[in-house]
């Protein structure tokens, strides 16, 4: 007896039959299937769930009723916020102090096996003076609040309250045709404006995904703090007698962190409406019970998979950097290092918006690491050969002063410290999430752009209106 | 007797009501979600807060939380139960 | 079409999935409805023995784990937290093709408690894929604070599929959890995962095709999943599927 063969049937045309078949049932088997999937799960679960139904609200619904209401909700995320970030300023002081001096302490230690070794002068520079030093500064600046800051953020998030952030704010997000979730990605860049770019994940539609991403550096990150701090504190506080000096600097940092946050809405507005236009936006947002945190697992993930990760990705940025720096700062063209070439050529554009070319280098320089701007400021105005930071504030501000700064200065300096490009961090992050050079690109000139324009309408103002 | 409305806009219902889903007027990856999400037509849902804005609004479904914004909810058609 | 060698398995892991197993190691998938818990389990059986990354060519989170047990050495993937793997979106897309295609020596499944009839819904799309499911119901703790009682011995009989009760954070369940898996991926427990019954409609268009299917494909995937993911006009699918299985093909050529 012969075997009968039956023809083979290829992928392909039973593809094609699938489609027939579901275009003859008006395309609506994806929604039986689904609907069915939820029958049997009822079945299932109404045999082997049992539930003692409890008359009076639950202490999920007593929270929320406080954390959502219209009298509550606001000035509770303010308060919360507000608290998380004088928890990571206050806390980290201390601890950077001492990591600093160990850190230096040791720097001074490799100086001497280098000198012992017989290394040129030169190569102690570059790798000690400048990059080891860069590195050392950046851990030192960057680790504690950090180390502080993302456990605090895992804490809250882990809690259950995050989702209500984004429920309370969704509505403004709305009218930018962005979504709510956005603004968990804007708290996670204060902690770090890398990490903030990959938290864009949580939003699901790209076009949404894409505005949070390019709208990220407008949030300053613990990086910038001190920046911010230091010349809030110096200028802003010095005008009053000194037991007023902390409030009227927090006041200054807290009117540049509204103004960036403002900043984020206007921009998300504008792109949705030029290059981001596309479909509507929508959210589907799940709002889980509270939970009681688990403080172990907080504090594993807070550091091994963010503050570590971002330490890690920084060191291997401000490396380079450090070196480059003391190259700068070291080989003389005549009578001036580079540093101080370069920063006589910045001079006219740095003027213009109301910084000098000195602080504009300092900037630039800056690119791979926002901590490292101030020392490189101190060390470019001092002609010293390596980035170095002063003991106290009041010294600081003599140096300054000395400098020629004036009060727009300062406040042109916090404004550009707001406004300009992300670090190459944050633009390395932006370009593995968006996979697109086009995209990292408007990342770096977003801010950038803006910070000039902002920054040269502030200081021309001041200027025409004979403030300075 | 008065009946209850039926084929209403889930938007409109009030907090604290219970209603059946009847149909979904909603398209794509948004469509999806909430369907997968277990809010297929005959699933009971509250009205549970809205937001301090007033948008989105937080239903419950299925023991779940979800929280909709009011245009899309408005594509949502419920009967109250 | 033959299954794939260790050897194979473990190659193709390694080049598709990003995934490099030692000698011998099993693999486990852990799926599971967002904030279930999923990653409470994932440390709680890892520890510190992780590592997080991305899945190859995807923006997607990926972490992975090992522990061992019994002299057996488990690595544990952690696939993105899901409503679904009706793969409508790239975690899902993910989480589905590392199920289907990677074929894993074990998927677990983390429900929460507090909300089961939802989180079925996964549990139920995961049986349909591979019958080596475990299903581990979490929040055992807050199903108690919420006068909830799980009926784990009915639930397992309706599922079909060994069901563990765990209260990850405190530690409770996660002994059965690891005999449970050991168990699964030394070939000791025989599953009959519950069929999802569809409507009438739904079940004759399976009928058309999943004997066709079966025909084309032969038995590594389940052809009646397959022909739901056709009617649900899944191209992506479509093409993972030709994807991976001239991939398979070219495995076992090259192994000859």
């Amino acid at each position: 007896m012969s075997a009968i063969v039956k023809p083979m049937i290829t992928l392909k045309e039973i593809c094609t039959e699938a489609e027939t078949i579901r275009l003859t049932n008006q395309n609506s088997l994806g929604d039986k299937i689904v609907s069915d999937i939820y029958v049997n799960a009822e079945i299932i679960a109404s045999l082997a769930v049992t539930r003692k139904i409890s008359e009076k609200p639950s202490l999920d619904s007593r929270l929320d009723d406080i954390l959502t209401s219209r009298l509550f909700g606001f000035p509770i995320m303010l308060l919360l916020l507000s608290t998380v970030f004088w928890l990571t300023i206050t806390g980290a002081n201390i601890p950077s102090e001492m990591i600093g001096n160990a850190l230096f302490a040791f720097q001074d230690q490799l100086v001497l096996w280098f000198n012992l070794a017989g290394a040129p002068d030169w190569l102690t520079g570059v790798l000690v003076l400048g990059m080891y030093r860069s590195l050392a500064w950046v851990v030192a600046v960057m680790l504690p609040p950090m180390a502080i800051f993302f456990p605090l953020f895992t804490l809250l998030e882990d809690l259950g309250y995050l989702p209500r952030i984004a429920f309370n704010l969704d509505n403004m997000f709305k009218k930018c045709q962005a979504c709510g979730k956005q603004i968990l990605t804007m708290c996670m860049g204060f902690g770090c404006n890398a990490a903030g770019i990959v938290a864009c994940r949580i939003i699901d539609s790209p076009r949404e995904r894409l505005i949070a991403v390019l709208t990220n550096n407008f949030v300053p990150c613990n990086g910038r703090f001190p920046t911010l701090i230091a010349i809030a504190t110096i200028f802003m506080g010095g005008i009053v007698a000194s037991e007023y000096q902390t409030a009227i600097a927090s006041l200054v940092i807290t009117i540049l962190v509204m103004l960036g946050i403002a900043i984020t809405f206007a921009v998300s507005w504008a792109l949705s409406h030029t290059i981001l236009k596309g479909e509507t936006s929508s959210l589907v947002l799940e709002l889980p019970p509270y939970r009681k945190p688990q403080i172990g697992a907080i504090i594993y993930r807070s550091i091994i998979d963010r503050t570590i990760f971002v330490l890690k990705r920084a060191m291997i940025m401000a490396a380079p950097a450090g070196a480059i720096t003391w190259i700068l700062a070291n080989v003389y063209i005549g009578e001036l290092s580079m540093i101080a070439h370069l920063a006589a050529w910045l001079q006219p554009l740095g003027y213009a918006i109301g910084l000098d070319g000195f602080i504009l280098l300092a900037f630039i320089l800056g690119l791979p690491a926002n901590e490292i701007v101030v020392p490189i400021l101190l060390m470019s105005y001092l002609s010293s050969g390596q980035i170095l930071e002063v003991d106290s504030l009041n010294q600081l501000r003599e140096i300054l002063i000395s400098q020629g700064w004036t009060w727009l200065t300062a406040v042109c300096t916090l404004l550009f410290c707001l406004l300009h490009w992300p670090c190459t961090t944050t633009l390395l992050s932006a370009y593995k999430e968006t996979g697109s050079k086009k995209w990292t690109l408007l990342t770096f000139l977003i801010p950038t752009v803006i910070g000039f324009a902002v920054c040269f309408t502030v200081a021309q103002s001041a200027r025409l209106l004979g403030l300075v | 007797m008065d009946t209850l409305p039926t084929n209403i806009p889930l938007s409109t219902i009030n907090i604290g009501s219970i209603c059946q889903i009847v149909s979904l007027n909603l398209q794509g990856l948004l469509r999806r979600r909430i369907l997968d999400l277990g809010m297929v037509p005959g699933t009971s849902v509250q009205c549970i807060r809205k937001s301090p804005a007033g948008d989105p609004i937080a239903y419950l479904v299925r023991d779940t939380l979800i929280a909709l914004r009011n245009e899309d909810a408005r594509q949502i058609t419920v009967t109250l139960l | 079409m033959d299954k794939l060698s260790i050897e194979e398995h473990r190659r193709m892991l390694r080049e598709h999935f990003g995934i490099t197993t030692t000698p011998g190691q099993f693999t486990v998938a852990l799926a599971g409805n967002p904030n279930v818990g999923k990653s409470t389990v994932f440390n709680a059986l890892t520890g510190l023995h992780q590592h997080t990354g991305n899945w190859p060519g995807k923006t997607v989170d990926n972490a992975q784990g090992s522990f061992t047990y019994l002299d057996s050495s488990f690595l544990m993937v952690d696939l993105p937290g899901t409503y679904s793997i009706l793969a409508h979106t790239v975690e899902e897309q993910v989480a589905r093709d590392f199920i289907c295609f990677g074929k894993p020596d074990a998927t677990l499944v983390v429900l929460d408690a507090t909300c089961l009839e939802r989180n079925l819904n996964l549990a139920l799309q995961v049986m349909e894929i591979t019958p080596k499911v475990i299903v581990c119901v979490n929040l055992m703790d807050e199903a108690v604070k919420k006068n909830i009682t799980i009926n784990i011995t009915a639930l397992q009989k309706e599922l079909g599929v060994p069901v563990i009760p765990t209260a990850a954070r405190n530690g409770i369940g996660l002994g059965d959890l690891r005999h449970a898996l050991y168990e699964m991926s030394i070939g000791l427990a025989l599953t009959n995962p519950r069929q999802i019954r569809y409507s009438s409609e739904v079940e004759t268009a399976i009928q058309e095709l999943a004997p066709k299917i079966s025909r084309c494909i032969g038995h590594t995937l389940s052809p009646r999943w397959v022909a739901l993911r056709l009617l649900d006009g899944d191209q992506a699918f479509i093409d993972s599927i030709t994807h991976y299985l001239d991939l398979e093909n070219t495995l076992q050529e090259l192994a000859v």
